[in-house]
């Protein structure tokens, strides 16, 4: 074998969380009233587009969260073990270079703007002079890479970007083409009644069908043509420039996407344990239980929580620079990190679960069905396990989702304050605090600020919409109705 | 409501001896103040005297919770526990990493976080109150759907995007006000008005979705049928009666965060250069200056208790139904 | 006839996810001066949607399609908005089912009548409070200047719906819409509330749109009566002539499916099948599938408004095809063969309690010291035997459901003696309790809160059996649970089926199967009929006759509803503010009850054999509202409530006067 895989515990965590939501999904798919809030939820057209949004961030975790280190060359002639490389790679890396090639990863040496061919600042430069001797010049230089196989980059520059962002267009279009077909007949499939796949397709574009597939396919065709101009122009040039080390700024955002999955994520799967089974005990049992529990989480509420993080973050530190061997890469070290930093949000952030949890197993509990199982002598733990917390999941999740969003935004923060994942981890906040620093150069250096933003906006807004759609699915009464006038229309005409 | 306040005194001051315990925990139990020392005084320089200097000098060199080489009471009190953690009930926080007294700094930074924190939180408070009524008014129409569309977004930023792209335009583009900074009296008001301006956008989009929810929820009550039933206009069922519940969970959800104005906004005063307890904290947090962190978690949890006295003092007050003596 | 109302062609619609309900097909009806009109029908017929289309105050989704709605000349559909609401309070008041929830909780009673005076330029400022002080008055509130400024959480319901009337007529308007106004209220408040609202129409003239389920509010109350069915109006008749002979086929039915005296001993008359979806275009007469009448013409051709008699003003006419054709359907069951005893096995004690007792500490100061108690149950003493059922009657906050939680050990009982079968289970060991809880069962009130939505209908049937290891295996609890659903008259498939896809009756049949597979000898029934409507009621009042004949399972009835209690009981046992006040056989209590208690209780409970009469006021009334269970006044409880009262009666609790072998009665009055 020419790689050694490596399994990181972030990467485990994750894909335990993946196989408990497709466990969950086999298990709601077979039950009417688990199956029933997640068909209203697919029917909300801003909800699908976020969901489809979603999904292709998923995949780009996903991707990113398969790791290996790659073989290292042993040298013909010397025997011994195959030794493995100190760096830690994963899929999505084999995936970006194979499509940007030489763009991704450190190909520059500093900063540049976006689609440029030449580097941001001048440099002393020997070239020959016109006497043929070599002279100092202050000069902008060429890049490495970045439009390296044009000749004349003042000439050729605008023909060769438009026609290469066409071709991406053209391409992502294809591709979009071909994804389109595939899932609307994997839907025509299982839908017979709906008159095979041109009769999806049709009702798909007159608005009329069950699933909102206009807002699914557009939201799929814009992710299609963004990729596809990522792909030609991103392997041309550096589609959204360099940074300060010159590492390719698209390939930065596309590695944070997994640091921004992973805390979003893990942080709820620490806290969901917590906040529910701590909450439904004190609502529950009552009495002294629900005396500790309160004063547990009042103490905790009352600390502030960024400077609880911030401590907790720093004294992790001090014990991870206190015990260099626990790791054996960087990398690791890295994760390690990371997946502290989850668990230390996790530990912050379950009172608010938990004090809901609480009320609402105080109410559930005066509820009768909960009465008439007393009423058999069934046992406490079974009546927690049947009755209460089957009819509290639906609030576990609207608040699963919900904190999603907030998680990844705190990262920024989290970041930013200096208490966040390890430096040598791509993250949108250490990209926005790189970007930062360099706020006060003129001309700004805007693009690695710019496509953060972007990457955030894009992800938080999708899982905002998405949780907005989860919340309204499972939760009706919260949404107006759009008011019918009937009669009364003409009387006030 | 005298023993309700006396009982709830007995109750604060246990959740801060649970604080109290936590942290200390957290900053001498997971390491030790040989790791700190360690760990500041950087890898080249320690030996076993520079450690011992480094927490003599800053009085980490005794045992940390029981003294058995003193006498008396003094096995107890001559520990970091109970010159680090309990001195802080009296208010004695002791000196800062750069010598200052760190209670000094406290009073001294507390006014610049609090001109800023205050106009945020009122003004705020009126913005997004005035905003969600209007969406309450037309809610399920086009401006309501336009106006959730735009709160969800202003949601989804980063409120670091918010202050950078504030003061990219407004103090580098515009040159409308300066970029950072803070000067006292009528001056502050120039330093101000951005870090206040921003403040308030960025709640703008979280707050205005959650009190558009509560009113019209309230909408929906059978009472609001009643003012309608009287032939009351829907202004007037809006500000005097949706108003006038919608406020209850509003007033009592934000009366708790009060007393944590003083402690300022780590964000936009470290932004903008307000010398106030937010910039102060994450200055110290920076520098791993613990003796500071320590004293701002105990201030935070202290003021976050008094939050929560003043919520229940305040249900009184707004809601005719709640007796605090019951 | 002058109409101060009409209403001609009315349809309402509301457009919900599973199509658009027709929740009002052509209602037309006019109501006159002075004239009270009862629009009268089970849930969802579309009663409440009448009032709400005629204030224009629906919910969001609903509109209305097409009609006619003229107020003294005013085309209330045509109005614009702000026109509208100078007709809103000052031309039709509107007063609602939940005094509770109606009131604005942070206004005082005071401002919220204000708000009506001053918004309709009746008067302002200190006028209007003195105007809003002196309805206050009229509307029965004891000290009012006091009350002006209490808010309505500090009143009782009674009180509140007293407000809500003073709010409403304040503007002296000249229709007054009662949606409902008793139901959310005790029976002897329900008659105080039913007199005060005769009176000030008597007073001011107003006509009256009386809105009610409860057809002895309608015989006490109306002039004229219209009975609703799925959205359409089916039979409009003067008092005297609906009571006396209903003409449709549904109204004939429902009338047999009320309980009662007459009815004792024999099963009561059901109505087979559900209320048809609204969503339905009805090609022909909505009842015919449920119809016993029901021929070819009814499910092809919608029928249309036939006469029967004319008596003097007022014509009686309904939508019935047998009426054209000459034809009038049979009346209500016969009442002879009725007053049957019920079928008793007589036998010892099944249960027995002594002096029961339920305290909930109230907390308060400093420490959360006890200050004192509030005695939901204040010793109780009953006995069942077996087969037989008991009632406990008592109105709301008395401690009846207490008791049955008690008895069950929901709640931890603080005294007493609970006896079943010979076995003391007070205070019993954990083990001892947990075999006896097979012996005892409940059935709730809520037929929706009583049954986990999150679990199949089999696996709820199932739970009880597991718990108690009855039943050996699985497939054994399988096949059990399918007979108990075939018992309580479900469909064996029923058993895959999640709760939400059964209505309130069939969830209360599952609720009975879930008590019975255990096999109890008791049943606890609180209140298990009171959220359901008449013709629901009446088949599962049926189905727990058959159970205790072919099971000889006795039941505790808990209940305020004294009509059931004449259909069904052996015993009664009469509740007070935590104590027993009159016990004895059914007949003793009912035909001859010796507390002053229950004798108002029988007599504020509206009657439609008194419907052929003028609107009645009771001669036995209760003034106060019930005491405070924390705080019930010395010596008998009743006495601040009670037209006999002397001093003797607040000097100590009267001990119970023997009257025979089984009545006992707790009153120095009682002959």
């Amino acid at each position: 074998m020419n790689f050694m895989v490596v399994v990181l515990w972030t990467d485990v965590l994750l894909f335990i969380l993946l196989a408990v939501c497709l466990a969950y999904a086999r298990h709601a798919a077979r039950r009417p009233h688990l199956r029933a809030p997640w068909a209203r939820m697919a029917r909300s057209a801003s909800g699908m587009a976020a969901a489809t949004v979603l999904s292709a961030f998923a995949l780009i975790g996903v991707l990113d969260s398969l790791h290996y280190r790659p073989l290292i060359e042993a040298k013909p002639g010397v025997p011994g073990p195959a030794r493995y490389a100190v760096e830690v790679r994963s899929v999505l890396d084999l995936v970006i270079q194979g499509v940007l090639g030489p763009m991704a990863g450190k190909s520059e040496k500093t900063y540049s703007a976006p689609l440029a061919t030449h580097a941001f600042s001048r440099e002393n430069i020997e070239r020959p002079g016109p006497d043929g001797k070599p002279r100092q010049v202050r000069e902008y230089p060429r890049l490495a890479n970045g439009g390296a196989h044009l000749k004349d980059p003042a000439r050729e520059w605008a023909a060769d970007v438009a026609t290469h962002a066409v071709r991406g267009m053209v391409f992502g279009f294809i591709a979009w083409l071909a994804l389109a077909f595939v899932l609307l007949g994997a839907y025509a499939a299982n839908h017979q009644e709906d008159g095979g796949i041109a009769g999806v397709w049709g009702d798909a574009w007159s608005g009329r069908g069950r699933l909102p597939w206009r807002s699914i396919l557009i939201t799929l065709l814009v992710i299609c043509l963004c990729a596809g101009v990522a792909a030609t122009l991103g392997s041309r040039y550096h589609l959204l420039g360099t940074d300060k080390v010159g590492q390719d700024v698209l390939y930065l955002a596309l590695k944070s996407v997994r640091t921004a999955l992973i805390i979003g994520t893990l942080t709820t799967l620490v806290m969901l344990p917590m906040g529910v089974l701590l909450g439904i005990a004190a609502g529950y049992f009552g009495g002294w239980i629900d005396d500790a529990i309160q004063y547990v989480y009042t103490t905790l509420n009352s600390i502030p929580g960024v400077l609880l993080i911030a401590a907790s973050v720093l004294m992790m530190q001090v014990a991870i620079d206190a015990n260099p061997g626990w790791f054996a890469t960087a990398a690791e070290r890295a994760d390690f990190r990371l997946l502290c930093l989850c668990f230390i949000l996790g530990m912050m952030s379950w009172t608010g679960l938990c004090r809901l949890m609480r009320g609402e197993a105080l109410k559930l509990r005066e509820l009768e069905y909960v009465q008439a199982a007393r009423a058999f002598g069934v046992s406490r733990l079974a009546i927690i396990v049947r009755h209460i917390l089957p009819n509290v999941m639906h609030l576990v999740i609207i608040s699963a989702v919900m904190d999603f969003s907030g998680m990844v935004l705190t990262e920024a923060v989290l970041s930013y304050v200096g208490v966040g994942v390890d430096p040598s981890m791509s993250s949108f906040g250490s990209m926005i605090n790189a970007a930062r620093l360099e706020m006060s150069r003129d001309p700004m250096v805007w693009w690695s600020l710019a496509a953060a933003f972007f990457f955030m906006l894009a992800l938080v807004l999708a899982a905002n919409l998405f949780a907005d759609a989860v919340r309204d699915a499972f939760d009706p009464r919260l949404s107006p109705k759009r008011r019918r006038r009937g009669l009364l229309a003409k009387a006030s005409a | 409501m005298t023993a309700y306040l006396v009982r709830r005194l007995v109750y604060a001051f246990l959740i801060l001896i649970g604080v109290n315990l936590i942290t200390f925990w957290l900053f001498f139990k997971v390491n030790t103040p040989d790791d700190i020392a360690r760990l500041q005084l950087g890898a080249k320089r320690v030996t076993p005297d520079a450690i011992a200097k480094w927490k003599a000098e800053r009085g980490y060199d005794k045992p940390l919770l029981y003294n058995g080489s003193a006498e008396g009471a003094k096995r107890f009190t001559e520990t970091i526990y109970f010159e680090k953690s309990v001195a802080m009930f009296m208010l004695d926080f002791g000196r800062a990493d750069d010598g200052r007294d760190i209670w000094f700094e406290i009073r001294n930074r507390a006014g610049p976080s609090l001109a800023v924190q205050v106009p945020v939180f009122i003004v705020g408070l009126g913005v997004n109150v005035s905003f969600a009524l209007l969406l309450a008014l037309f809610r399920a129409t086009r401006f309501d759907f336009a106006s959730q569309v735009f709160l969800v977004a202003m949601m989804s930023i980063s409120s670091l995007f918010f202050i950078i792209a504030g003061q990219y335009v407004f103090s580098k583009l515009w040159h409308l006000v300066p970029i950072s900074g803070y000067a006292g009296g009528a001056d502050a008001f120039k330093f101000l008005v951005l870090p206040v301006a921003i403040g308030i956008f960025g709640s703008l989009g979280g707050a205005t979705r959650l009190y558009r929810t509560i009113f019209i929820e309230e909408m929906g009550r059978d009472y609001v049928r009643t003012a309608r039933a009287k032939g009351m206009s829907e202004l007037v069922v809006l500000f005097r009666h949706v108003l006038g519940n919608g406020m209850i969970p509003i007033l009592t959800g934000v009366v708790v965060v009060i007393p944590g104005l003083f402690v300022g906004s780590l964000l936009t005063e470290s932004f903008f250069g307000i010398p106030g307890l937010g910039s102060y904290t994450i200055e110290a947090i920076q520098a791993q200056d613990f003796g500071v962190v320590r004293s701002m978690v105990f201030i935070g949890s202290v003021l976050y208790i008094l939050g929560l006295v003043l919520t229940d003092i305040s249900y009184t007050i707004v809601d005719p139904r709640v007796r605090l003596d019951t | 006839m002058s109409a101060v109302l009409e209403i001609g062609g009315l349809n309402t619609r509301i457009e919900t996810a599973g199509g658009v309900i027709r929740a009002l097909d052509d209602v037309s009806f006019e109501i006159a001066r002075g004239e009270t009109f009862a629009v009268v029908g089970e849930s969802g017929c579309g009663k409440s949607m009448t009032a709400l289309s005629i204030m224009r105050l629906l919910p969001e989704a609903a509109w209305i399609d097409s009609g006619r709605v003229d107020q003294e000349g005013r085309r209330l559909l045509e109005l614009p908005e702000y026109e509208m609401r100078d007709v809103r309070g000052r031309r039709i008041g509107m007063i609602f089912q939940e005094p509770a929830t109606s009131l604005n909780p942070v206004m005082t009673c005071g401002e919220q009548i204000v708000e009506v005076l001053e918004r309709h330029g009746i008067a302002r400022g200190a006028a209007a409070r003195a105007r809003a002080l002196d309805w206050l008055q009229r509307v029965g509130i004891p000290d009012p200047a006091q009350r002006m400024d209490d808010y309505p959480f500090q009143l009782s319901g009674g009180m509140k719906q007293r407000v809500m009337i003073a709010l409403a007529l304040c503007s002296e308007p000249e229709v007054l819409i009662a949606d409902e106004p008793t139901t959310a209220l005790d029976v002897t408040i329900q008659a105080q509330i039913l007199d005060l609202l005769v009176e000030l129409q008597r007073s001011n003239g107003m006509a009256m749109l009386l809105i009610t389920h409860d057809l002895g509010v309608v015989a006490r109350m109306a002039h004229r009566v219209a009975l609703m069915y799925a959205g359409e109006m089916i039979e409009i008749g003067s008092r005297a002539s609906f009571f006396a002979r209903p003409l449709h086929p549904y109204a004939a039915r429902l009338f047999a499916a009320l309980p009662g005296s007459a009815s004792r001993g024999s099963p009561l008359m059901t109505i087979p099948g559900m209320v048809p979806p609204l969503t339905t275009e009805f090609a022909g007469c909505r009842f015919a599938p449920r119809c016993a009448f029901a021929h070819a013409r009814c499910e092809a051709e919608a029928p249309g408004w036939h006469m029967a008699a004319t008596d003097g003003t007022t014509s009686h006419r309904a939508r019935c095809h047998l009426l054209e054709e000459g034809e009038v359907p049979p009346l209500r069951a016969e009442a002879g063969a009725a007053a049957a005893a019920l079928p008793v096995s007589q036998q010892g004690a099944l249960l027995e309690v002594r002096d029961l007792k339920v305290h909930f500490p109230i907390r308060r100061g400093l420490f959360r010291r006890t200050v004192g108690h509030v005695r939901a149950v204040d010793g109780v003493s009953l006995t069942i035997g077996a087969g037989r059922t008991l009632a406990l009657v008592g109105e709301s906050g008395c401690g009846k459901t207490t008791v049955g939680k008690g008895l069950l050990q929901l709640i931890a009982p603080s005294a007493g003696s609970i006896r079943f079968d010979g076995r003391e289970l007070a205070g019993a060991p954990a083990k001892v309790l947990r075999q006896s809880r097979s012996l005892m069962q409940i059935v709730f009130q809520d037929p929706f809160a009583s049954l986990n939505p999150r679990m199949r209908v089999g696996e709820i049937i199932a739970e009880g059996m597991a718990s108690f290891g009855l039943g050996v295996d699985q497939a054994g609890r399988d096949r059990e649970a399918a007979s108990l659903l075939a018992q309580v008259g479900l469909p064996a498939d029923a058993r895959d089926r999640y709760p939400h896809e059964f209505s309130g009756g069939q969830r209360q049949r599952i609720a009975i199967a879930r008590a019975l597979a255990v096999e109890p000898k008791l049943i606890v029934c609180d209140e298990p009929t009171s959220a359901l409507d008449v013709s629901v009621q009446a088949q599962i009042l049926n189905l727990l006759a058959d159970l205790q004949r072919e099971r000889g399972v006795a039941l505790l009835f808990i209940t305020h509803n004294l009509a059931v209690v004449e259909h069904l009981a052996h015993d009664i046992a009469v509740m007070y503010l935590g104590r027993i006040v009159e016990s004895g056989s059914a007949d003793e209590v009912l035909r001859r009850p010796r507390h002053p208690y229950t004798q108002a209780l029988l007599a504020a409970v509206p009657r439609i054999e008194g419907g052929a009469e003028a609107p009645q006021v009771a001669d036995r009334k209760l003034f106060a509202d019930l005491p405070s269970p924390a705080n019930p006044p010395a010596g008998c409880h009743f006495h601040t409530r009670c037209s006999r009262a002397t001093a003797e009666c607040a000097a100590a609790y009267p001990e119970a006067r023997i009257v025979s072998q089984t009545h006992r009665v707790h009153c120095i009055h009682a002959q």
